[in-house]
């Protein structure tokens, strides 16, 4: 029996079949993942995703620990709500985790990932010697994802009055509060939608109300299609502790400057880009059938050998895609070993699909 | 609790096999099967004329989560495979027992039957198995 969220009994409810994820029972469908994918695609659905980890930063040197604990620099968060990605290293620049911050009116809100969380919480507890700051976990609140092209007009008829006008405030990658709930406009299937973090007693009524508007529930297969699609890292399959955000697709996330800001990993990153970062994360697309899948071997004619590391069919596309880890000198097509056979695919620059459509050339 | 008719023969392994007043035998995977799985996209099946054994692979079934080799339970000439499964892979999710059967053998050995499980020890099986 793994932990439950407040939704648990609805989830099943609602046909949810419920499966293991990183030590939560969840849902992985309601019965269809494809079905539950496309509407996300062409309409909206909601994902129950209360087994994120929830932290909230306070203290004098808030901001100051955040820029020794973070490869990106929160003094980018100029305003309240404002949200910013980024990697939490550990001293030979591998990735301990991958996370958002949120500057908050009295500090920051860090949300983390379900499986990660017990070492995350325990580093940021390790780093935090010298610094002024408290640490306070989160765990009564419940995290709602209302993902696709209607998810904003649907949230908002739910929500009509002060929370349905924040929302309507709201820029890409912001948070902001009202009446105790936090409304975020981030996602992780590339469409527009909405991230609800609010108190758990309230999780249950507020998703039969976003149900009773049309909101499809959906299941966390889908949400790993769509963030696929979208070409979306997921943490403990494009990066973990063994690699650096600069193998990860994830240098945008570092902030070099200003020289001066010594954050765990910097001496690594640094010296790895010395020498030269020898691989890459690509987009393979197999067009012909057959599904790529995580862990399978990777042929570079001439170059080397790489891996898979996320691979799925596309549901909107038809074919299967995947992310994959190559030496830095592949070119635009490569083999994959699949069932013991050779099969040549076409390496892209994810993503692969932006609000519904194809993307990649 | 999945579907899993009285008159028809079982692989462990999840497929069934159905044979028809004329003799002959229709391959397909379960409803217990199917439901594992999750959505099938691809199902890659013998050519028709190709001699297949009992026990031996046939085909593959790729779905989201998952690709599965489909055994099959008796030897024999293929005389037919669904085509309508390159167009609608999601009969075998739909209609595991009807329409989203695989493939058709001509038999060349009866007691291939005999070593299948029926309906009740099939389902003992699945049971064990989410156990």
């Amino acid at each position: 029996m793994g932990n439950k969220t407040a939704l648990y009994d609805t989830h099943v409810a609602c046909g949810g079949k419920i499966v293991d994820f990183g030590g939560w029972d969840m849902p992985i469908h309601y019965g269809s993942q494809l079905e539950e994918h496309h509407i996300v695609r062409q309409a909206s659905g909601m994902f129950d995703v209360s087994h994120m980890t929830i932290v909230d930063l306070a203290g004098d040197d808030a901001k100051r620990y955040l820029q020794y604990l973070l490869a990106n620099d929160v003094d980018k968060l100029k305003d309240v709500g404002k949200a910013l990605y980024t990697g939490m290293l550990n001293e030979k620049g591998g990735v301990i985790d991958d996370l958002i911050v949120y500057k908050m009116p009295e500090g920051y809100r860090l949300v983390v990932n379900c499986g990660t969380r017990e070492k995350d919480l325990a580093w940021m507890e390790k780093q935090a010697s010298g610094f002024d700051i408290v640490l306070t976990e989160r765990p009564e609140l419940a995290m709602l994802a209302i993902q696709g092209p209607d998810a904003i007009a649907k949230a908002k008829e739910v929500l009509a009055g002060e929370k349905a006008d924040v929302i309507s405030t709201l820029k890409v990658f912001q948070g902001l509060e009202s009446g105790g709930w936090m409304l975020c406009r981030t996602g992780y299937t590339g469409e527009d939608g909405l991230e609800i973090i609010l108190p758990e007693e309230s999780a249950v009524s507020f998703w039969q109300q976003l149900q009773t508007a049309g909101v499809k529930p959906c299941g966390l297969g889908a949400r790993d299609t769509l963030r696929l699609e979208a070409g979306m890292n997921l943490y403990g399959s494009e990066m973990d502790e063994d690699t650096s955000p600069l193998q990860a697709n994830m240098a945008w996330t570092i902030a070099w400057q200003p020289e001066d800001r010594k954050f765990i990993g910097r001496a690594a990153l640094e010296a790895e880009k010395t020498d030269g970062v020898k691989t890459k994360l690509v987009g393979l697309v197999l067009e012909e059938r057959g599904v790529l899948r995580g862990h399978q071997k990777v042929i570079v004619e001439g170059v080397g050998e790489g891996e898979i590391t996320s691979g799925t069919f596309s549901p909107t596309l038809g074919y299967s895609i995947a992310i994959a880890r190559v030496p830095m000198e592949t070119g635009d097509s490569c083999s994959v070993e699949m069932r013991k056979k050779l099969q040549t695919v076409k390496v892209v620059t994810p993503p692969f699909v932006r609000n519904g459509a194809r993307v990649y050339k | 609790m999945s579907n899993i008719p009285g008159e028809l023969k079982y692989l462990s392994s999840h497929e069934w096999v159905r044979v028809e007043a004329d003799g002959t035998a229709t391959i397909g995977i379960t409803d217990h099967a199917q439901d594992l799985l999750g959505d099938v996209v691809f199902v890659e099946l013998p050519e028709v004329g190709a001699e297949i054994n009992a026990g031996e692979e046939a085909g593959v079934v790729e779905s989201v989560k998952a690709a599965s080799d489909i055994f099959s339970p008796v030897s024999g000439e293929v005389l037919a495979i669904n085509e309508a499964l390159e167009e609608s892979p999601d009969l075998v999710n739909n209609e595991p027992y009807e329409d989203g059967w695989f493939f058709k053998v001509k038999l060349t050995d009866e007691s291939d039957l005999e070593s299948l499980l029926d309906a009740e020890a099939y389902s003992a099986a699945c049971e064990d198995e989410d156990h």
